[in-house]
C-alpha cells in the first residue's frame, strides 16, 4: 500500500468500517511510515476534539419565547388540544 | 392521557402522540432536540441571533410538516436536515445567491484522486482530553471550521459532531454516500492540518522521505 492508497481508505479505517484484509495492508503500512501513522493519530485527535468540545447553550430567554411562539402555532393548527395543557 | 413522556419515551411514540394532537408530546420532542440543533447552527453560522432564527424556523417547520413525516428516516435525522438547510440559506443570503441546494454546489473535484496532501505533519503536545478544557481552544476550532467550505463543513459537523452514519447524513443532505465520504475525508483532512499547525508539537515535526507525484 501507497501513502495515497492509505489517504483514499482513511475514513474507513478511523471509523472502523474497512475490509480486515484492507485492514491488515494499512496497519502493515502505517508500522513502516511514520508520517501517515501521525497523520491518523491527529485525525482521530481532531475528531475527538471536536466531539467532546463544550456544546453551545442555547440562551433561556431565546428558549422561553421559542416554545411561546410554537404553543400559538399548535393552537392555530390543533384548536381543540387547549386543555392539553 | 395517561401516556408518562419521561425521557425513555422512544421518539416514535412521541410522534405518534404529537400526531395526534398532543402538545406535551411535541414539547417534548423540542426540548429534545433544540440544543442540538442551537449548537449546529451556531457551529455553521458563529452568530447567535442567526442560530436562534435557525432553530425557531426548525421547529416551526417540524410543527408544520409533522403530519407528513412517515417514519422513513429518524426524527432526529429529519430534524437535523431541516435545521441544515435552514443553516445554508442564511450562508446562501449571505453572500447574495438564493439558492439552498447542495448539490449545485458539488464541485468536480469532488473525487478522491484530488484529495491534498497532508503537509504538517507532528504530534501534539497535548492530548483532545487536556486540549477541550481550554477555553482558547473552541476559537480555535471554530475558526478552523469556518475556514472549511459550508458543505465540507456541513457533512463533518452532522457525521463527527452530531454521530449520524454516513447513510443518515447522505439522506439528511440528499447527497449521495460516494459525495459524503469525499466530503467528510476533505473536512477531517483540512482540520487535522489546521489544528496540526497549532497544536503540533514543530520539535516532532516530520517530513515525508519520499516525494508525491503531481
Amino acid at each position: 500500500m501507497k501513502c495515497e492508497e492509505l489517504l483514499a481508505m482513511l475514513n474507513e479505517y478511523v471509523d472502523g468500517t474497512v475490509d480486515p484484509a484492507v485492514c491488515v495492508e494499512f496497519e502493515k503500512h502505517m508500522a513502516g511510515c511514520n508520517p501517515c501513522q501521525v497523520v491518523v493519530d491527529n485525525i482521530r485527535q481532531t475528531i475527538t476534539l471536536y466531539k467532546d468540545g463544550q456544546p453551545y447553550a442555547m440562551p433561556i430567554q431565546f428558549r422561553e419565547k421559542m416554545h411561546d411562539t410554537l404553543r400559538k402555532k399548535w393552537k392555530e393548527k390543533f384548536p381543540g388540544s387547549e386543555n392539553a395543557l | 392521557m395517561t401516556n408518562p413522556l419521561n425521557p425513555e419515551t422512544p421518539d416514535g411514540e412521541l410522534v405518534r402522540l404529537a400526531k395526534a394532537g398532543e402538545l406535551d408530546a411535541f414539547e417534548a420532542l423540542t426540548s429534545r432536540y433544540e440544543q442540538r440543533v442551537f449548537g449546529l447552527a451556531m457551529r455553521m453560522l458563529r452568530q447567535e441571533q442567526d442560530a436562534e432564527d435557525v432553530t425557531q424556523q426548525t421547529f416551526l417547520s417540524v410543527l408544520e410538516n409533522l403530519e407528513g413525516f412517515r417514519g422513513e428516516a429518524n426524527f432526529s435525522t429529519w430534524v437535523l436536515r431541516i435545521a441544515s438547510h435552514a443553516a445554508l440559506k442564511i450562508i446562501r443570503k449571505r453572500k447574495g445567491l438564493n439558492t439552498v441546494s447542495l448539490e449545485e454546489a458539488t464541485e468536480p473535484s469532488d473525487d478522491l484522486n484530488s484529495i491534498p496532501h497532508p503537509e504538517f505533519i507532528a504530534d501534539w503536545r497535548q492530548s483532545p482530553e487536556h486540549l477541550v478544557e481550554r477555553n482558547e481552544v473552541r476559537r480555535l476550532l471554530d475558526d478552523a471550521l469556518t475556514r472549511l467550505d459550508e458543505k465540507h463543513r456541513l457533512v463533518f459537523l452532522l457525521r463527527d459532531v452530531e454521530g449520524l452514519s454516513i447513510q443518515e447524513t447522505a439522506a439528511a443532505l440528499e447527497l449521495s454516500e460516494g459525495n459524503v465520504k469525499v466530503r467528510l475525508l476533505r473536512a477531517r483532512l483540512q482540520l487535522r492540518e489546521d489544528l496540526t499547525r497549532v497544536l503540533g508539537d514543530p520539535a516532532r515535526q516530520l517530513v515525508r522521505s519520499h516525494h508525491h507525484h503531481e
